[in-house]
């Protein structure tokens, strides 16, 4: 079992940036995993537990930051992290119709 | 970004009266309204569309604080408030405690660098323990102000 962390680079893919929901969708999938997984902007890192932490990084669109992982599942965890920024969040295809902010279904 | 670039002080709000999470921010809304930053025929609209961004999951977002917010295309610039709740309401917050400060934002649709911005300063303003407690325990709209003005003059936090 290697327990040295493994690092890897991600990039802001959605339009909105690291908001509110997509802090939130990372503190809960950091939940899933035994390792702990730290995100920092320019050298400064930020617990991924912590959804007032991820807010801090002010991360916008295009912004470049560096994922951590350490523990038994790293590697998983490092992984399914980098394929929700991939993902841009699942917030890629959102249509904003700033017309009508209120969508009626 | 600082407090004082988006939260309009005429519109904080030290002592709320509503008890449910749409009540707090009916009743913040209708400060901005009373302040002059939004439009009256606009406000039913607001309340349903930061309504509707609760449903996605609620901006409880622990310590006992919420940023409920919505994007809105009547206004210009991010406008944004101030509510603390003695009592504190329940939110559906994410660690399941009460709510007791609010911060509501209003963005227009085509400035999401400046809804980042707001909630980087709010958050990193909130992680300092002593500002969040001495924020709760306000009682008036000035106390607000006053440590809004001390967390912008970096008083709070260093950096």
């Amino acid at each position: 079992m290697s327990n040295a962390p493994s690092n890897r680079m991600v990039t802001v893919r959605n339009p909105q940036g690291l908001h509110l929901r997509p802090a939130d969708m990372l503190v809960r999938l950091a939940t899933q995993f035994e390792s702990t997984l730290r995100i920092s902007k320019d050298g400064q890192w930020m617990d991924c537990n912590s959804i007032l932490s991820l807010l801090t990084l002010g991360a916008t669109q295009g912004t470049q930051l560096e994922v951590s992982a350490e523990g038994s599942d790293a590697e998983n965890a490092l992984a399914a992290v980098c394929a929700l920024f991939e993902a841009g969040f699942h917030e890629m295809n959102e249509i904003e119709d700033t017309a009508n902010p209120i969508v009626d279904r | 970004m600082k407090f004082a670039d988006f939260i309009q002080t005429g519109a904080i709000q030290a002592s709320l009266q509503a008890t449910s999470k749409e009540g707090v921010i009916e009743e913040l809304v209708q400060s901005l309204l009373d302040a002059g930053q939004i439009d009256a025929e606009q406000r039913e609209d607001i309340v349903a569309a930061i309504m509707k961004r609760e449903e996605l999951g609620s901006t409880g977002i622990g310590r006992g604080v919420a940023v409920p917010h919505t994007k809105h295309p009547s206004v210009q610039k991010l406008v944004g408030t101030v509510g603390v709740s003695e009592s504190g309401v329940d939110f559906d917050s994410l660690d399941g405690e009460r709510v007791q400060l609010f911060f509501l934002l209003i963005s227009p649709p085509e400035r999401p660098g400046d809804h980042l911005r707001a909630l980087e300063n709010i958050s990193r303003q909130l992680r300092d323990e002593t500002f969040c407690r001495f924020l709760k325990q306000s009682k008036t709209a000035d106390d607000v102000q006053q440590l809004l003005q001390e967390a912008d003059d970096n008083q709070f936090v260093s950096g």
